[in-house]
């Protein structure tokens, strides 16, 4: 079988040789889809608060640095408090639609979770989590893109992002589709109806420059989606997804997955999450923000139903925020954050990580949540155990696999 | 478009004549559409031959001194968007925030829908000012004669990004482009930096408005009582995007700093009057050492003011602003020589923007053939452009509906997020979904679908197959 990567090496004469013929058919022409494993990867944007989405609640540094942010301690029969998971660490009231999926030990948590590069910028710590190179920014391509793209596949929804831009870590080698809506994932010719031939001959021509190549690959998508039948597919098992972007982006997700178009790797992200000023505790802006995302979560799960033993959904932010609450009962920029890991083979019901206290003298730069376990652990034993990419693969340039945490 | 008189028009610089006109090579009409497609939103039918019979270097002169220009038609057009020359405290007493709890009382029957449709009605409701700015947006990329000037707002606006829709932002967006960009789009660096850093709606979006020193007590407000203390969103970000660039040479402690300088620059009733205001009270006014210069004790507002002339004259901040411009216009990947050159423009002038531009459209970097169409539009240039090309005309609510489709591309218009803006590289752009909605533009834009926009179905290139092209993405 030819995957893309031999035919990325055959360099350009093998392309020009193929013409027009989309690359992901000539990865594997006549394999048709199954029902394979699914990794989606959903970016928390903006920073999101590992300190309340998940509160270490038995830490004696946790209240008195966040007099009017801190989640309160759990009480049993109070849902306004923290929900308690192992009597240190708690999860946000908002999330508790995701307690279910804890009970049932799908869901995990990696706390302490991070980049080792120190910086505070939301772009280039987004940059170097999506490119898998903290520290580096001369990388071409993204790490969701790498691990996607030694694989042989079938189908143009191999790796879709669900958005209108593709994001910077589907940039590469994986073919990867973005579209903000499935519904409108077609060309509206109106009375001409000849444009799609027409538009399909003009980006089949050309090189195997950016625009030609995503163009190809746009209309044996078009077709592709509309013979799938996903755009008919509603919500099982009683799901109801939240309103809002993220909701409709994980609901679009699940029908992807159910209509069995050869998805391997999917992208979702939520903004809002840059807390700076009254974040709020057990309600408020970030419990608002929470419960959206818990509950999309939970959604997406029910939807999936049995099929969740053949997904993990991987939750990422660029870095944590502040220890200690801001002047305007909010907090800054800050390093280590937590990341959730969801799905039939998780090692769930678990707090994964060391935590590495909240004492000042334990703090990162005196300030924030030390990071004691680079995210590239946690993404590279997602991607290896879960999806099978082989071990060996470059990943993560310039990085030597530690330890697995056995988290799938 | 008149200015309001509540909004005082910051000092602009006019350097006419200050510079010698720009030397541009002999051009034929393809470098003179290259031109077109950088200094303005898209070449329209007959204007190559127009910049030809005037002279291009006379063209571009005109373009560098739009107040010479008359705009008099985009001004007429934009005049019933009255939004748009609105005070902010106009705008918070005629677009007041609907009850919060309106909602409620509908699912408890208290109020009717069709009650509520009559209370606010779609134009008296905030929505109206975004929606009205980013119409207008659209209607001066394609019809203003001041091409180059709408090209420069674009591109500050979005260097100095604000979000409309965070919290009050919807109500001090307008006022921020008008009154705080656009008057300094092609002048120096510096008052860009002192209008915006001034100016409410980015004092709201990046927080500074709350910033205090330590242990402060808020004496007024729906916060009285309430200890504040220092917030270092907008310290961080006016180093680090606005100024000097993420590498350009600063620490966590030069961000502390910073904002402690900036601390009592802040928002007058934010809800009623939306003006900046200087409060003493809140400021620190302990020592500082910002970038290594000492700041002594016992400083006011002009410890903001320091900083501002510090970053402003940092060779970091030329090099990074000269890196973004030539971006912008030359390549995604930008010529190191070239941004040097700039860069000493920038020095040399104090950060003119006119002077920079002189330098890159002088250069042989510019005209050098791998520059050609080696930019892909960003979904704005590409809407504009694309209606400029079928010798298009937005009347009425056209210009709301091609604010509409540019979002649908991937380029909410005031609508980005964070501080970063949207970006100015074709990966950025080129995505699966991303083509498909260009070539639905194409279509819909030629069948004439699009209320209010007029296009001129004989025009030669003016057909969808070729505004949905690969080559027509590029300019």
């Amino acid at each position: 079988m030819i995957t893309r990567r031999t035919l990325v090496k055959g360099g350009a004469c093998a392309l020009v040789g193929l013409g027009a013929v989309p690359r992901f058919l000539v990865r594997a022409a006549d394999a048709a889809p199954a029902r394979g494993r699914v990794l989606v990867a959903v970016f928390q944007r903006g920073a999101v608060d590992g300190l309340a989405m998940v509160p270490p609640h038995g830490d004696p540094g946790y209240y008195p640095t966040r007099p009017s942010i801190a989640i309160p301690r759990p009480a049993r029969g109070d849902a306004d408090r923290t929900i308690d998971l192992d009597e240190f660490f708690g999860l946000h009231p908002a999330l508790a639609p995701l307690v279910p999926l804890w009970q049932a030990r799908q869901l995990a948590v990696v706390h302490a979770c991070g980049s080792p590069d120190p910086t505070r910028s939301h772009f280039d710590a987004q940059d170097y989590m999506e490119s898998g190179t903290p520290g580096v920014k001369s990388t071409a391509d993204g790490w969701l893109a790498r691990a996607g793209a030694g694989r042989s596949a079938s189908s143009p929804f191999r790796a879709v992002a669900i958005g209108s831009r593709l994001p910077r870590t589907l940039r590469g080698d994986a073919g990867a589709v973005a579209m903000a809506s499935i519904d409108r994932f077609d060309v509206r010719a109106g009375a001409d109806t000849g444009a799609r031939k027409g538009f399909e001959e003009l980006y089949a021509g050309g090189g195997r420059d950016l625009l030609h190549g995503t163009g190809r690959e746009t209309f044996e998508a078009v077709r592709r989606l509309k013979s799938s039948g996903a755009s008919r597919i509603v919500p099982a098992n009683g799901a109801e997804y939240p309103r809002g972007r993220f909701g409709e982006a994980m609901r679009q997700i699940a029908q992807l997955i159910r209509a069995d178009v050869g998805l391997e790797i999917a992208f979702a992200d939520m903004e809002g999450w840059d807390t700076h000023v009254g974040q709020g505790a057990e309600r408020g802006q970030l419990a608002l923000r929470l419960a959206e995302f818990g509950d999309a979560l939970a959604a997406f799960a029910r939807d999936l139903g049995d099929r969740m033993s053949d997904v993990v959904v991987l939750t990422m932010s660029e870095f944590g925020r502040t220890v200690a609450e801001n002047g305007n009962r909010g907090t800054d920029h800050g390093h280590a954050t937590a990341m959730l890991v969801l799905g039939g083979g998780v090692q769930g019901g678990r707090v994964h990580g060391r935590w590495p206290g909240l004492a000042r003298e334990q703090l990162f730069e005196g300030r924030d949540l030390a990071m004691t376990t680079d995210f590239r652990t946690l993404f590279s034993e997602v991607a290896t155990r879960h999806l099978g990419v082989p071990a060996a693969a470059p990943l993560f340039p310039g990085w030597r696999p530690v330890a697995p945490l056995g988290i799938v | 478009v008149p200015r309001p008189s509540a909004a005082p028009a910051a000092p602009v610089t006019v350097e006419a004549g200050a510079q010698a006109p720009t030397t541009l090579p002999a051009m034929d009409d393809a470098a003179i559409a290259h031109l077109l497609s950088r200094a303005t939103f898209g070449v329209r039918p007959g204007d190559v031959e127009r910049v030809r019979a005037l002279g291009a270097a006379t063209w571009l002169e005109q373009q560098l001194d739009p107040r010479r220009l008359d705009d008099s038609a985009v001004e007429a057009a934009l005049a019933p968007m009255t939004t748009l020359t609105m005070s902010i405290p106009a705008l918070l007493r005629e677009f007041p925030r609907p009850d919060q709890d309106l909602r409620d009382k509908i699912r408890n029957g208290e109020v009717t829908r069709a009650e509520v449709m009559a209370m606010y009605p779609p134009h008296k409701r905030p929505g109206r000012i975004v929606a009205e700015l980013s119409a207008a947006k659209m209607i001066r990329a394609v019809h203003s004669d001041r091409q180059l000037e709408e090209v420069m707002v674009d591109f500050w606006f979005n260097h100095f990004n604000v979000y409309a829709l965070k919290g009050e932002g919807r109500w001090y967006v307008t006022a921020y482009e008008r009154d705080a960009i656009r008057p300094h789009a092609l002048g120096r660096f510096r008052d860009l930096v002192r209008a915006t850093a001034r100016h409410p709606a980015m004092l709201f979006y990046l927080d500074n408005w709350l910033s205090t020193r330590a242990d402060f007590t808020m004496p007024i407000g729906p916060h009285r009582g309430r200890k504040a203390g220092l917030n270092e969103n907008y310290a961080r970000e006016l180093l680090e995007l606005h100024t000097l660039g993420v590498d350009g040479g600063y620490t966590q402690q030069d961000v502390t700093e910073v904002a402690r300088a900036f601390t009592g620059w802040t928002i007058d009733r934010p809800r009623v009057n939306g003006a900046y205001v200087y409060r003493p009270a809140r400021h620190d006014r302990d020592a500082k050492v910002v970038l290594g210069h000492r700041f002594p004790a016992g400083g006011g507002e002009s410890d903001g003011e320091r900083v501002i002339d510090l970053v402003t004259r940092h060779p970091s901040t030329a090099r990074f602003i000269a890196g973004k411009l030539v971006r912008r216009f030359v390549a995604d990947d930008p010529p190191g020589a070239l941004v040097e050159r700039v860069a000493a423009t920038f020095r040399a002038t104090g950060g003119q923007t006119r002077a920079m531009l002189r330098t890159i459209f002088a250069a042989p970097e510019f005209w050098a053939p791998e520059a050609r169409r080696a930019k892909i539009k960003k979904p704005f240039e590409f809407v504009a452009s694309a209606t400029r090309a079928v010798g298009g005309r937005v009347e009425g609510d056209g210009g709301f509906a091609l604010a509409r489709a540019v979002a649908e591309i991937g380029e909410p218009l005031y609508g980005a997020q964070p501080p970063t803006g949207h970006p100015d590289t074709a990966e950025a752009w080129v995505s699966t979904g991303a083509l498909l909605a260009r070539m639905n533009f194409a279509l819909a834009l030629t069948q004439g679908r699009y209320p209010g926009v007029r296009v001129d179905a004989g025009s030669a290139g003016g057909t969808a197959l070729a505004l949905g092209a690969p080559e027509f993405q590029r300019r």
